[in-house]
């Protein structure tokens, strides 16, 4: 890189000037694919080194706001316009075609024109630039309208309709069917592309507006390495260079310019140090029935001979099954007949009718109990996460009591401010931890995890007691030392724990407990069974 | 000037089919520009077709001829809903020309029941289309709504 660039300086400027734009976006492309490689990148650019020292889970990527995202577009477009000699509406509708990918696009079209122009719908022209026209013995194949001086319209593929049939038929596409990159000729069977500079001729303001407006969401949705930020009300987007084969490698967490934290693999929110699969897995686990089924083998047992499952509400442990009228007993799950006089005293524990059905209980138990632990502790830290704008406002006004309490200044107060932030990130990052080691297999690695995790929820619990303390209290400078001291170890802790994770991660050396690279979802837990939930008679 | 735009293509065509029809197609109603009925045949010796005569009711929308017409086949005393695996017992037809995607405004009533008695020439099958029972009974959308798959283009 670094003498890539020397290279560069050193050409003479009046080729400077020329390289200037492909070289920049050149860098760019370059950038998103060092996100594994930290360390080169040290000293390497101006705008790299003005930057933090980059943590080895951290991701590049650069936010877009709705102007540049117009202006790659356009400038995609003149260079392949240069390059090609079309139209810029032609380019555009080419550059569509082939999702923006233009060494392909230059690439197939210098080998085959013809076929190309064919397939973007660009197919054979009859006609010069586009215009409204007045044809005499002009009849439209849509209204029947023959009237002489019908203003009409056709696109170079020569299929002509008066100009308010097609701002009808535009208005429909655009407005009712959200259509822009590939709204077609009206004619049957025609796959010649409207092109914008048609459509600018043919329809009002707004629907322009609209129409150019969905044009750069097609942009956006065609590049693999855009996305939209999925906060409300935002309209900039993100480039990040990290591949969907990446993702269990890497948790590629960006920030929009509007301050919301997402996960660039599955736009979920900030889901570190959990990569996505996993938290595809365990979302889905937390929100189906598979508990439900371990929480059924764990309380019921099932009629040993027909299998109907029961829970026994009280009673003796001497059942006789409703359905099958087996007796058995609910103990030991053997024959009620071999237990002979000794009712209620079941002395069979090591007979082989009943182990398996007792190993495959203590079995489900287990496997319950451990989900609700790491479960437990993932949704207290989601409920804290929730109750993030109160925390917020609860912190403004604080601050403003603490100001009038101690007669501290607005900037003296911020302290409390930066660990309100670092509670709020610090809990997001807790809260995930808990679905990552739910399905960590038992190791070294693991347990050093485990360690790093309480550290960070053991400070993080010190800093929110504190952080509750009332104003009073908050005003003895004492404890703001003891804040700002919390504060800035709880960050601490969050960055190595993350840095931990994320370098076993990029190595593979976490020992998962399901795989985390498949994209297609195997269904966890038994089958579902039929239930019968009625006491036994005894 | 919606409903002038409906009403003026499709009094031409009314014209048109007053004058002269394809064999097979005969016109039964058309008293307004809202709701129109014809009546198809097909003509080749299909077995699963010979004989019968199916009942078309097009409905149209102000905005006809850019927005497709909605087409069902109706059930009369002699009028079936023919056998296709395309067809749902309730007339409604899963047909790609009849979608938002598949319409052009260049088609007219016309070449619609051309299509329509093409599709039934073509079929062999004598069936109704997977899950036709279920969605008969709780279908209660019109079938503009419904997204269909076309997935099929055999028949």
């Amino acid at each position: 890189m670094d003498s890539d660039d020397d290279f560069m300086s050193g050409v003479s400027s009046e080729e400077d000037d020329v390289l200037q734009d492909g070289s920049d976006n050149e860098d760019g492309s370059a950038d998103d694919f060092g996100f594994d490689e930290p360390e080169p990148d040290l000293g390497y650019s101006q705008k790299e080194t003005v930057q933090k020292k980059k943590k080895s889970f951290d991701t590049t990527f650069t936010v877009y706001h709705p102007e540049d995202i117009q202006g790659q577009q356009d400038d995609l477009i003149d260079e392949v316009n240069m390059i090609l000699d079309l139209r810029k509406e032609d380019v555009a509708i080419l550059l569509r075609h082939f999702r923006w990918n233009k060494e392909r696009l230059i690439e197939d079209y210098m080998d085959r024109p013809k076929k190309v122009l064919e397939d973007a719908g660009l197919g054979p022209s009859t006609s010069g630039p586009p215009k409204l026209e007045a044809i005499p013995g002009f009849m439209c194949d849509i209204c029947c309208e023959d009237e002489a001086g019908l203003l009409s319209f056709a696109m170079k593929c020569g299929h002509r309709y008066c100009i308010d049939c097609y701002r009808h038929y535009l208005a429909q596409k655009i407005k009712e069917e959200g259509e822009a990159a590939r709204i077609q000729c009206p004619q049957d069977g025609c796959k010649r592309i409207m092109d914008a500079k048609s459509l600018d001729l043919l329809v009002t303001a707004d629907l322009q507006a609209r129409y150019h407006e969905l044009l750069t969401r097609t942009y956006v949705e065609d590049k693999d390495q855009l996305k939209w930020c999925p906060a409300p009300d935002c309209v900039n987007a993100i480039e990040c260079g990290i591949k969907k084969k990446d993702l269990d490698k890497v948790v590629p967490t960006v920030v929009c310019d509007c301050k919301h934290r997402f996960c660039f693999g599955c736009i979920l929110a900030d889901h570190q140090p959990a990569p996505c699969e996993l938290v595809k897995k365990w979302l889905k686990k937390c929100a189906d029935d598979s508990e439900t089924a371990n929480w059924i083998s764990a309380n019921t047992k099932e009629c040993p001979k027909c299998n109907s499952t029961i829970e026994k509400n009280g009673g003796c442990n001497h059942m006789t099954c409703r359905k099958c009228k087996h007796e058995f007993c609910w103990m030991c799950m053997g024959l009620w007949s071999e237990h002979g006089t000794s009712w209620y005293n079941c002395n069979r524990f090591e007979e082989k009718s009943g182990s398996e059905a007792r190993d495959a209980q203590a079995k489900s138990r287990v496997s319950l109990e451990r989900y609700l632990h790491y479960y437990n502790r993932y949704a207290n830290h989601e409920q804290s996460a929730k109750l993030d704008k109160d925390i917020y406002q609860k912190t403004e006004k604080k601050m403003i009591q603490l100001q009038s309490a101690s007669g501290m200044s607005w900037i003296e107060v911020q302290y409390l401010n930066s660990a309100s932030q670092a509670l709020q990130t610090c809990r997001q990052t807790l809260k995930w931890t808990y679905a990552f080691a739910f399905y960590l297999a038992r190791n070294n690695l693991t347990e050093m995890f485990e360690d790093n995790q309480k550290d960070l929820e053991m400070a993080v619990e010190a800093l929110s007691e504190m952080f509750e303390k009332p104003v009073t209290e908050l005003a003895d400078s004492k404890l703001k030392v003891e804040i700002m001291d919390k504060t800035s170890y709880c960050n601490k802790r969050r960055v190595i724990l993350l840095a931990d994770t994320a370098d076993n991660l990029a190595n593979g050396d976490w020992d998962f407990n399901i795989d985390i690279a498949s994209p297609t979802s195997r269904r966890e837990g038994p089958p579902d069974r039929n239930l019968s939930r009625y006491p036994l008679i005894n | 000037m919606a409903t002038n735009f409906a009403s003026k293509r499709l009094s031409k065509e009314l014209s048109k089919i007053n004058g002269q029809l394809p064999p097979g197609i005969a016109l039964v109603k058309a008293e307004d520009f809202q709701e129109w009925l014809l009546d198809i045949k097909v003509l080749d010796q299909n077995p699963l077709y010979l004989n019968q005569t199916y009942r078309l009711k097009f409905k149209f929308s102000p905005s006809y001829p850019i927005e497709p017409p909605e087409v069902t086949f109706l059930l009369c005393a002699d009028r079936p809903i023919p056998m296709h695996p395309h067809i749902y017992s309730n007339g409604i037809i899963c047909l790609d020309l009849l979608g938002q995607q598949g319409w052009s405004p260049v088609q007219n009533v016309e070449s619609i029941c051309m299509s329509l008695q093409s599709m039934l020439t073509g079929n062999t099958k004598n069936e109704r289309p997977e899950g036709d029972q279920q969605f008969v009974a709780n279908n209660r959308r019109r079938p503009r709504d419904i997204d269909f798959y076309y997935h099929d283009n055999t028949v």
